[in-house]
C-alpha cells in the first residue's frame, strides 16, 4: 500500500505539486476500498446464499430438539428450551435394523456397480467396442420408464422369485438403477485420461488388469470417488422400490422416516429427529470424500 | 510407500466397516427369523395414527394372554399405507395377515373375493358381540349382510364452535344448524385484525382431504356426481350453489392460505385459538379437549353437520382390520383383531393410557363407559348421534347409484376425486372460478360415468 502524502507539511509552494500525488493516492485508497468491498459483498453475498441453501436443514435439525407442540406453532420460535424426547422416540422405535438394512443395501450396490461399471466404462472408453454410441443410449434408456410404470411386473416378478421383503432384493434393483448413470459418468472420467500414459504403460508390458487397477484407476480415483458418492446418496435415499417391495424385514431408511407421518396429531419434531439421524451417514460419506468429490465433479467439466 | 500404506489401511478401515454393518444386518435378521421360530408371526399393515400406534404400545397385553402369536407391525402414512396395502392384497400376495382398510375398500374387495367373510369368526368368538358396532359402520363394512372388516374406530363430520366467542358477541348455535346460519356467524366471527378466522374448512386437494367435507355439502344442497343412470352432474345447478357456496365461505371469512389447509393445519388453528369455527371429523375432539395440545378447551362446542336441504349431514368414515383371502394364519390373524377391536381393549387403552385416547365411534357400548362419559362428556353424545345418523346409501335428496357419502364407492374415485379436488383447490386459491372449476370436473366425471353407462 503506498503511504499517503502528509497533508500537515504542506506549504503553499507545495500545493500545485501535491494535488496530482494526492488526487492519486485518493484514487488507489478508493480502489483499494472498492476491491474491499467488492469482496466484502462477494463474501456477504456467498454467505446468505449458503443460508438459505442450509437454513431447511438447521431448521430440521433445530426442530429435532423440540417439543411436538412448539414444532407446530404459527409463529416459529427460534429460542426454546431443547429437548432429546425425540431422539429418544425414535430410539425406541426400533431406528437398528432400517438402518442396517439401508447400509448393506446401498454399500453393497455401489460395489457392484463399480466392480461391474469400471470394466464398462472401460470398454466404452479407452478401447471403444463396436457401436458404443448405441451401448451407452441403450444403457441410459433404462433410466426413461419411469419406475411406477414398471412397478406392478416388478413386484409380480419378486414375488414370484419368493424375494420380497428382502434386502437382497433391493441390493439387486438399486445396482441395476444406478449402474447407467455409473458408467455414462465414468466414461466421461476415463475419457480424460491422456492416451500417451496408457500407450505408454502397454509399451512397457503391462497386462489389461495392471493397466486398469495400476495406471487407469489411480488417475480417475477422483471420479471414481464422485461416481459412488452419487451412487451412495441415490441408494440411501430410494422410497419408492423400498416402499412397495419391503414390509417387515427389509425396510429402509425413508421406509422409517414416513411411519412417523401421521394424518391425525402432530409428528414434525419425531419426524425432524429421524430425519437428522438419517442424513448423518450420507453427510459424512460427503464430509469424507469431499475433497475428492470437487475434484471429480468438475474433471470432466472441460474437454 | 507411505502413501501407498495410508491406502491400504484406508481399505482396511472400510472393509471393517462394511463387514461390522453386514454383522449387523445378519444379527438382526438372525434375530427375526428365531423370533418365528416358536408359534405363528402375523404382519399387520397399518395407517400411522395415533391411534393404531397405541395399539402397537399394547400389543404385549394380547402376546401375554397369545403367547403363541407374534405380531409384527408395518407402519406407513395413510396414502403409501393404502397403495401398498392394495397393491399387495390385489395381487394376491401373502405379506399380510391383517390389513388396515377403511370402508371405502371394504365392500369393494368383498366383492372381488380379496377379503375373508368375518361373519362365522364374529358370531363364533365368545364374548365379541358384534351386534355392538355402531349399526352405519358396522353396516358399511359389510357385503352382502357379512361383516368383511371389523371397525377399529368410526367417524363422522359435525361442527366445532367457540362458546366464549359466540357468547361475546351474544349469537347462539342451534342444535342442527343450517349452513346459512353458519355461514352468517362466521360473518360475525371473522376478524383477520386480530387473527382470528371465522370457519376453517379443508381446502388442500385429495379426495380424502377437501372433497370430504365439501361433498357433505354438495350433499346437503340437493347435489349429487352421477343420476342413477351415471350421467355426470357436477355442473347441474345444485352443485354450483354448493361450491361457490363453500370457496366463497372460505374467501370470505375462512383461514389464511386455506388451499393448502388440511385436517392437520385447521386442527391447530382451531387448538390455537386462531379459528372460531370448524367443520370437521368427529375424531378431532378428541385433541381440541386435550390440554397438552390444545389452548382452547371446555369453550368448544359440538353440534350436528350443518345442513340445507337433507335432514343429516355427516359423513362416515372407519378406520378397520380385515384379513386378506391368502393370509396363510387366519385364525392368528382373527385372534389379533378381535382383541384389538373388542370392548375389553377399549378399557385397556381407557385404563393404561388414558381415557381421551380410547378409539371413538366403533362400538355403542364404549359410550355407556361411565369413565369415557366423563372424559368425554363434551364431545361424546354429538360424536355418536352423528355416526348414527350418517347414511350412506341415501347420502342426497335424490337417487344415486353409487353408496358413500363423502365418497363414491367405486375404484375409480381414487383418481378421479383428487383431480376433481385439485381442480377446488384452484377455485379456493383463486386462481379459476369455482364455476370454471366445475366445467373441468363435470368432464372428468363424464369419463368415468360413461364406463359404466355401457355395463
Amino acid at each position: 500500500m503506498a503511504s499517503a502524502t502528509p497533508t500537515a507539511s504542506s506549504g503553499a509552494g507545495a500545493r500545485p505539486a501535491e494535488v496530482p500525488a494526492r488526487s492519486k493516492s485518493r484514487a488507489r485508497k478508493a480502489g483499494s476500498r472498492r476491491r474491499v468491498l467488492g469482496q466484502v459483498s462477494w463474501t456477504a453475498g456467498a454467505w446468505i446464499a449458503a443460508l438459505i441453501f442450509f437454513f431447511p436443514v438447521l431448521w430440521m435439525a433445530l426442530t429435532a430438539f423440540k417439543q411436538e407442540s412448539a414444532a407446530y406453532t404459527t409463529t416459529p420460535h427460534l429460542v426454546f428450551k431443547p429437548t432429546l424426547d425425540q431422539f429418544r422416540a425414535v430410539f425406541d422405535a426400533g431406528i437398528g435394523p432400517y438402518l442396517a438394512n439401508s447400509a448393506t443395501a446401498t454399500l453393497l450396490s455401489t460395489l457392484l456397480v463399480l466392480v461391474l461399471g469400471i470394466p464398462a466404462a472401460y470398454a466404452l472408453s479407452i478401447r471403444p467396442v463396436r457401436k458404443t454410441r448405441d451401448v451407452l443410449f441403450f444403457f441410459i434408456s433404462t433410466k426413461m420408464l419411469p419406475g411406477v410404470a414398471a412397478i406392478i411386473p416388478v413386484y409380480l416378478a419378486v414375488r414370484d422369485l419368493g424375494a420380497l421383503d428382502s434386502v437382497w432384493t433391493l441390493m439387486v434393483l438399486y445396482t441395476a438403477m444406478n449402474l447407467p448413470i455409473a458408467v455414462w459418468m465414468m466414461r466421461s472420467f476415463f475419457l480424460e485420461v491422456p492416451g500417451e500414459v496408457l500407450e505408454a504403460a502397454r509399451v512397457d508390458g503391462v497386462t489389461l488388469r495392471q493397466e486398469i487397477t495400476r495406471i487407469l484407476l489411480p488417475i480417475v480415483a477422483p471420479g471414481i470417488a464422485a461416481t459412488a458418492l452419487i451412487c451412495v446418496i441415490f441408494s440411501w435415499n430410494e422410497f419408492f422400490l423400498a416402499l412397495n417391495l419391503t414390509s417387515v424385514r427389509a425396510g429402509t431408511m425413508p421406509i422409517f422416516l414416513v411411519g412417523f407421518m401421521s394424518s391425525e396429531g402432530l409428528y414434525w419434531a419425531k419426524l425432524a429427529a429421524a430425519a437428522t439421524l438419517a442424513c448423518l451417514p450420507v453427510l459424512l460419506a460427503g464430509w469424507l470424500a469431499q475433497k475428492q468429490l470437487v475434484r471429480g465433479l468438475s474433471m470432466g467439466a472441460v474437454k | 510407500m507411505r502413501i501407498r500404506r495410508g491406502r491400504r489401511r484406508a481399505l482396511a478401515a472400510c472393509a471393517l466397516a462394511a463387514a461390522t454393518l453386514l454383522t449387523a444386518s445378519g444379527c438382526a435378521g438372525a434375530g427375526e427369523a428365531s423370533g418365528s421360530g416358536s408359534g405363528t408371526t402375523i404382519t399387520v399393515a397399518i395407517v400411522a395414527n395415533p391411534q393404531m400406534q397405541d395399539v402397537e404400545t399394547l400389543t404385549s397385553y394380547f402376546t401375554r394372554t397369545h403367547p403363541g402369536i407374534h405380531v409384527k407391525y408395518v407402519t406407513l402414512p395413510e396414502n403409501e399405507a393404502r397403495q401398498k396395502i392394495t397393491e399387495s392384497v390385489a395381487t394376491g400376495s401373502n405379506e399380510f395377515d391383517v390389513v388396515m382398510i377403511s370402508n371405502y375398500e371394504t365392500p369393494m374387495w368383498a366383492k372381488n373375493g380379496w377379503l375373508t367373510d368375518l361373519q362365522p369368526y364374529a358370531d363364533g368368538t365368545p364374548g365379541y358381540d358384534p351386534g355392538d358396532f355402531v349399526k352405519p359402520v358396522k353396516d358399511s363394512l359389510s357385503y352382502r349382510g357379512d361383516l368383511y372388516s371389523v371397525p377399529f374406530y368410526g367417524e363422522s363430520s359435525f361442527l366445532m364452535y367457540r362458546k366464549d366467542l359466540l357468547a361475546a358477541h351474544h349469537l347462539t348455535m342451534p342444535e342442527h344448524p343450517t349452513w346459512a346460519q353458519v355461514a352468517a356467524i362466521a360473518d360475525k366471527l371473522d376478524d383477520p385484525k386480530h387473527n382470528l378466522a371465522g370457519i376453517c374448512l379443508r381446502g388442500d386437494p385429495g379426495w380424502g382431504e377437501n372433497l370430504a367435507p365439501l361433498d357433505t355439502v354438495i350433499n346437503t344442497f340437493g347435489g349429487r356426481w352421477y343420476d342413477p343412470q351415471w350421467n355426470a352432474q357436477l355442473d347441474s345447478p345444485q352443485v354450483k350453489k354448493a361450491v361457490n357456496f363453500y370457496v366463497d365461505l372460505l374467501h370470505r371469512d375462512g383461514e389464511p392460505g386455506a388451499a393448502t389447509a388440511g385436517f392437520t393445519e385447521c386442527g391447530t388453528d382451531m387448538a390455537q385459538g386462531t379459528a372460531a369455527m370448524w367443520y370437521d371429523a368427529t375424531s378431532a375432539a378428541g385433541s381440541l379437549e386435550d390440554p397438552t395440545s390444545s389452548k382452547v378447551v371446555g369453550k368448544i362446542g359440538y353440534v350436528q353437520a350443518p345442513v340445507e336441504k337433507t335432514p343429516s349431514s355427516g359423513w362416515l368414515y372407519s378406520w378397520s382390520l380385515g384379513i386378506p383371502k391368502t393370509s396363510a394364519h387366519q385364525q392368528a390373524a382373527w385372534q389379533f383383531m378381535s382383541w384389538a377391536t373388542s370392548k375389553d381393549y377399549i378399557k385397556l387403552v381407557g385404563s393404561k393410557l388414558g381415557w381421551s385416547r380410547v378409539p371413538p365411534g366403533s362400538r355403542t357400548s364404549t359410550y355407556q363407559l361411565p369413565q369415557y362419559e366423563k372424559a368425554a362428556a363434551a364431545f361424546a353424545k354429538p360424536t355418536l348421534e352423528a355416526i348414527s345418523s350418517a347414511d350412506p346409501g341415501h347420502p342426497t335428496v335424490g337417487a344415486v347409484p353409487y353408496t358413500g357419502v363423502q365418497f363414491l364407492d367405486i375404484p375409480e374415485f381414487e383418481d378421479l376425486g383428487t383431480r376433481v379436488s385439485q381442480q377446488i383447490t384452484a377455485a379456493v386459491a383463486g386462481q379459476q372460478s369455482a364455476d370454471a372449476a366445475l366445467t373441468q370436473a363435470q368432464q372428468y366425471a363424464q369419463t368415468v360415468g360413461d364406463t359404466y353407462r355401457k355395463h
